[in-house]
């Protein structure tokens, strides 16, 4: 009786059995790449929004404070979102006729609102907090970058939860002192390290072991 | 499944069952029958459902599917944790409000009646949406505590069965087109003065309603109204009748009283002010930091309570027997002409025991009467009190709380009368259900249906609606204002926290319409009758006072004092005689209350205090009567997976079909109904649940009444009892427990046989706790049992209803669990409450087993669990030797029903389908607590972190805080030589902690 398979079949065999190895390290990368990148964490992706709001106009040109919108940032775990009464508060005397902000009167003649898009949106698992961060001398560059240079707000990180431990971990290397939590484009005074360290035992920071415990944001 | 009934010794277990004295603890009859289910229970996580390896326990899953089903399992896992986040938006406010700061939770101050009786609360509000109720630590009925009707409230107030449109006939109508047709009709009335216009209202106590039923009568002098309240304080207050000549109401100050007597009365988990007094009782039951003593509380009853549970000494009595009972305390003491002995010993057997104690007492003790005892016994017990010194001390009496007082039985019969003789025109029914709840030779569903107009404001569309052609959607408490008063006549106001969800109208802008200023709201009107009640210029801010602190001060009626007349009480009735029949005894629900309830998801699926029934009622009775209607013990003892069997109860003529229900402790030759249930127009939650008692209930026996049959017939029903699921051993010294004189003569005499191991002794590496330490401690003294932290923590932390189903195969999500201990025989033993969260271990077996490190240590001793990244392989819910872990075996959190998104706690996530939750010591009020102390660069403050369980806690039983701060409550807590772990011996370390129970018996009574 003959053999059934000749004897070239035994490359066949080796080159499937290393080739699996492969393919399957291959399909681990792919993923893994897919999980990582802007598609997946919609890192840098512009939402569009019912009104083209730009913050380089109005914190970059204009120099509105982050804290005159956001008002509870440094009280609350929500920073708010600005009633449309704050909009107004320019928007009756300044652009009053403009038909890009006719949403926005719009909702103000009729009581209603907004709907704006989000643009960092945590998993509903995720619970963070503004006020604590920003207390702790986390500025708001470090998470949504140079706001003032984003005509339309895009996500700056990749909001991974590998991007929350870099800091958990090692705050030193992100705090800044208070008085700079809204300054954009700030630069250390010197070695951040030193600073850092320095910040987080004069702001008593909690060490990385509490601040990486699951419940320290997930409950 | 390996349900097959295994052989049982019929009578042996029935020998070990009446043993006077079995084994020191058990959970129920099949343990201590000792019959081989039981052992699996115990050994099985969860026994009455998992698949097991043999041929014959595989219905589809055997080892080779089980493989695949895992493996694509995992590789949906795997993929699942790559979702894309979803584009969402967000709205802003257009203005926002002043006050608000969004993600920070606000409190208002507003009341819940229940039976019109007010209890002040604090509603958590977010963003506008009312989430979470919480005890008024001003109001004197709360002092911060609430009950499992109040916690469960707000569940109430998004309930999608709600009523949601006026309707005439089942037409949609407009609330402007119900007001055209009643102007219509009042002018056809105004020439007669309203002869034919009666109004049917439950119990109200609200001054404001009362000064708008006298406007109304100025208007329409001819006009009557009728309350019924189905489980109101009838005796009680004909008991007073009786006693003092007028109605009276009695409240009581327990703060001082060393001896207690309660003749039928479950003052510890119902009636006006149980809160309060369960508070009081329980801080005169707090052993140590130098307090050497203790109250002592004595309980005759025929159905086991929370009160009989805490009862130094307790009587099994039946109902009739109790009156007996009454006269011969009176007679012990000297006070009356009563019997010194009868048919039944037990009646007389502590009687000089008792007297004795109380005649030492005399002013600091206190007696009693239960809402269901009859009249006489009621006037026996103001006749007592007084001559015991106690009024003014221990007792208090002020006019009625209630509004116009009076025989509620009376004025039905009244209404009826009219009813049938076709005088009444217009018949307004302002809340309550009495087509379905009222007596039922009254008959009231047809007879109401006489009155040519009828008209029904109500939560939900029920069985009186159904025979009301106007049908109206009434405003829950959290939307619209209104008043009460409490117990001692305490007025609180009842804020809305929410506009109406439904279009909903109160009942005083019903019948504000009945009124020359007909169109008013109900902020309007409430106002707008204390500005002409408050004396004084300063209005607007007393107003803004009594809104704010939910109370209004100094508003408590004052304690008058009364003189008895002994006529009416002079000489013992004949007591009713059995003669072979059974009592028959109605009592409110202890979970659904009269039945208003029963569309309440957390309540039905609340185990109800001691029997840990759920989403049932039952025919309750002992053993041994359970064994005299030819109940088998195989069924008695029944692990509930083939139901039990059901009796035909028949009483006057009537008959009702009922499952039978073995209590231990409750008294023989009495059945037990409890009212509410076998609800025929109702929600979805309430539809087909259990069976309804008001059909055998009739105006001369509201509460109990010889006579009844009892005959076992075919057909098995299925209950979900919660006793048998969670099971731990009980051999294992779970409920450590002593006499007070032992306890202080050698403080480890509770602890007693325990193994504990030596300190340091783990193969683990130690972990130094430098921040905060955080620990429980719960002191089984001072729990009743009462089961209100469980609904609190269901509110608190989002926590699923499961349905009937799925609590019998023993998947209710509830993250505290209430046991019931028993010890003495089965016919009268002593109960213990363990409430059992998740132990936190420092050396948690659950979390070693954890494949995918879901659940770990935080650095502060929490064993935390997190939700997205449990794969769901229970193998810590198998290793946790507490059985605290709850699986979510289906999707059981309602994603759909938008209403019920409302509810949600937005700080803790909701969870799905095939992830583990359990306790987590309320980490989400641990978080907000420590980032408020961080932003203010202090630490946290003691009692500044309260859980949900232990906030709502009427006895202050739980006690939470940080271990590391020695001056904590509850590191003093565990200094106690009372402190003990459950399971000790495993060494697991648990931060929660037991403070052993006590009880204080009487010497001179031998037991």
């Amino acid at each position: 009786m003959s053999q059934i398979f000749n004897r070239s079949s035994n490359a066949l065999a080796r080159i499937s059995i290393f080739g699996v190895v492969f393919l399957i390290a291959f399909a681990g990368w792919a993923f893994d790449t897919l999980n990582r990148s802007g598609y997946m964490t919609r890192q840098g992706e512009v939402r569009e929004q019912p009104v083209p709001f730009s913050h380089a106009h109005h914190v970059g040109a204009l120099g509105i404070d982050c804290r005159y919108c956001h008002t509870t940032v440094e009280t609350s775990g929500f920073a708010n979102i600005p009633p449309i009464k704050t909009c107004m508060n320019c928007h009756s005397q300044i652009w009053k006729t403009s038909p890009t902000l006719e949403p926005v009167r719009e909702a103000f003649r009729t009581g209603g609102t907004i709907r704006w898009t989000r643009v960092y949106d945590l998993p509903d698992f995720v619970y963070f907090n503004h006020s604590i961060h920003v207390n702790k001398g986390v500025g708001c560059e470090t998470c949504h970058g140079r706001i003032d240079k984003m005509a339309l707000t895009a996500q700056h990180p990749t909001l991974q939860m590998s991007w929350c431990l870099d800091c958990h971990r090692n705050p030193e290397k992100y705090v800044r002192p208070r008085e700079s939590i809204t300054t954009m484009g700030y630069e250390p005074a010197g070695n951040q390290g030193e600073i850092g360290t320095r910040l987080v035992a004069e702001y008593k920071i909690q060490d990385a072991r509490t601040l990486t415990s699951c419940s320290t944001c997930h409950r | 499944m390996s349900q097959t009934p295994k052989k049982l010794d019929v009578a042996a277990a029935r020998a070990r069952l009446n043993g006077t004295r079995g084994r020191e603890f058990w959970r129920n009859l099949e343990e201590l029958a000792g019959t081989p289910e039981f052992q699996d229970l115990i050994e099985r996580e969860f026994p009455r459902q998992a698949i097991g390896w043999g041929e014959d326990e595989s219905p589809v899953e055997g080892r080779r599917n089980f493989l695949k089903l895992m493996g694509a399992s995992l590789a949906l896992g795997g993929l699942a944790a790559c979702t894309r986040q979803p584009t969402e938006q967000i709205a802003p406010y257009t203005k926002q409000p002043e006050e608000l700061i969004p993600g920070k939770p606000l409190f208002f101050a507003s009341t819940m009646t229940l039976s019109g009786v007010g209890t002040g609360v604090l509603v958590e509000s977010h963003e506008g949406r009312p989430t979470k109720i919480e005890g008024n630590p001003e109001h004197p009925a709360s002092l911060g505590a609430c009950d499992p009707y109040t916690q469960a409230s707000v569940l109430g107030l998004y309930d999608p069965d709600r009523a949601r449109v006026v309707s005439h006939q089942g037409e949609v109508r407009s609330w402007s087109y119900f007001y055209n047709f009643l102007a219509g009709l009042l002018e056809q009335q105004k020439p007669a003065g309203g002869a034919g216009i009666r109004i049917l209202t439950e119990t109200i106590t609200s001054p404001t309603l009362a000064a708008q039923f006298e406007a109304v009568k100025k208007f329409y002098p001819a006009a009557k109204w009728h309350q019924w309240e189905p489980a109101g304080a009838h005796s009680a207050r004909a008991g007073s009748q009786l006693a003092f000549g007028q109605p009276v109401n009695t409240y009581y100050n327990l703060e001082n009283a060393n001896v207690i007597v309660a003749i039928d009365s479950d003052f510890l988990s119902s009636g006006p002010g149980w809160l309060r007094y369960t508070r009081q009782f329980s801080a005169g039951r707090r052993v140590g930091a130098g307090r050497n003593t203790m109250n002592r509380l004595y309980v005759a009853e025929p159905m086991p309570t929370p009160t009989g549970s805490k009862a130094d000494h307790r009587l099994p009595l039946r109902a009739t027997d109790i009156e007996e009972f009454a006269w011969a305390l009176a007679a012990g003491m000297g006070l009356a002409s009563g019997p010194k002995n009868g048919d039944n010993h037990d009646v007389f057997k502590w009687i000089g025991g008792i007297a004795g104690d109380l005649g030492r007492n005399r002013g600091a003790s206190v007696i009693i009467a239960g809402d269901q005892q009859p009249p006489v016994v009621h006037a026996l017990v103001h006749a007592m009190n007084d001559h015991l010194g106690n009024i003014g001390k221990t007792v208090f009496y002020t006019d009625p709380i209630e509004v116009g007082s009076n025989d509620q039985v009376a004025s039905l019969e009244d209404l009826v009368k009219d009813l049938d003789a076709g005088s009444v025109e217009l018949l307004l029914i302002l809340g309550g259900n009495p087509a379905f709840n009222g007596p039922v030779e009254l008959g009231l569903r047809d007879r109401l249906a006489k009155a040519r107009n009828r008209v029904h404001l109500s939560l939900y569309e029920d069985e009186t609606s159904e025979i009301c052609e106007w049908r109206l959607p009434e405003v829950h408490y959290l939307e619209g204002w209104g008043d009460a008063r409490a117990f001692d006549g305490t007025v609180s106001l009842q804020q809305p926290l929410i506009l109406p969800l439904y279009d909903g109208r109160s009942a005083a802008q019903l019948l504000q319409m009945l009124t020359d200023a007909p169109e008013r709201s109900d902020y309007e009107i409430v106002k707008g009758y204390w500005a002409g009640v408050h004396k004084g210029a300063d209005f607007e801010a007393w107003w803004r006072r009594s809104v704010h602190d939910g109370v209004m001060a100094d508003s408590a009626l004052p304690a008058k004092t009364f003189p008895i007349k002994f006529a009416g009480i002079s000489e013992p009735a004949q007591k009713p005689k059995l003669h072979g029949t059974l009592e028959i005894l109605f009592r409110p629900d202890p979970a659904i209350y009269d039945g208003r309830f029963a569309n309440n998801a957390w309540l039905q699926e609340l185990p109800k205090p001691i029997t840990k029934l759920t989403w049932d009622n039952a025919a309750i009775m002992s053993q041994a009567t359970a064994h005299q209607l030819g109940v088998e013990p195989s069924n008695m003892l029944n692990l509930g997976m083939d139901g039990v069997p059901l009796v035909e109860l028949t009483y006057q003529g009537r008959s009702l079909r009922a499952p039978v229900f073995v209590q231990p402790g409750h008294v023989d030759g009495a059945v037990t109904l409890h009212l509410g249930y076998g609800r025929t127009k109702a929600g979805q939650v309430a539809k087909g649940m259990g069976f309804n008692p008001y059909g055998l209930r009739t105006a001369k026996a509201l509460w109990h009444d010889v006579g009844m049959t009892a005959k076992k017939t075919d057909g098995l029903y299925l209950l979900a009892n919660t006793q048998n699921d969670h099971v731990l051993d009980t051999d294992r010294h779970l409920v450590h427990q002593g006499g007070l004189a032992e306890y202080l003569k050698d403080p480890e005499a509770v602890h007693a046989g325990v193994e504990t191991p030596p300190p340091g002794l783990t193969i683990y590496p130690g972990w130094d706790y430098k921040g905060y330490a955080w620990g429980m401690a719960i002191d089984l003294n001072a729990c009743t049992g009462c089961s209100a932290c469980v609904v609190a923590c269901q509110a608190e932390n989002n926590i699923a209803v499961v349905g009937k189903d799925q609590v019998r195969r023993g998947r209710a999500m509830h993250w505290i669990r209430v046991d019931s201990y028993y010890s003495g025989s089965a016919n009268d033993p002593a109960v213990y409450n363990q409430p059992v969260p998740c132990q936190q271990c420092e050396d948690a077996p659950c979390e070693l087993v954890c494949p995918v490190q879901a659940t770990t240590h935080s650095s502060e001793g929490l064993n935390d669990m997190v939700y997205n990244r449990c794969v769901g392989t229970r193998y810590c819910s198998n290793n946790c030797p507490y059985k605290v872990r709850r699986f979510n075996f289906y999707l059981f959190s309602d994603y759909e029903t938008p209403s019920l998104k409302l509810l949600r706690n937005p700080d803790v996530s909701v969870r799905s389908r095939g992830v583990m939750e359990k306790c987590t010591y309320c980490v989400q009020r641990i978080n907000a607590a420590k980032i408020e102390a961080e932003e203010e660069n202090r630490k946290v403050r003691e009692g500044e972190i309260q859980t949900a369980c232990q906030a709502t806690c009427p006895a202050e039983a739980i006690v939470f805080g940080n271990l590391n701060d020695p001056a904590s409550r509850v590191a003093k807590l565990k200094a106690d030589k009372r402190n003990y772990s459950l399971l000790g011996d495993l060494n697991t370390r648990p931060r929660t902690t037991y403070l052993a129970s006590l009880r204080n018996p009487n010497p001179d009574i031998e037991v």
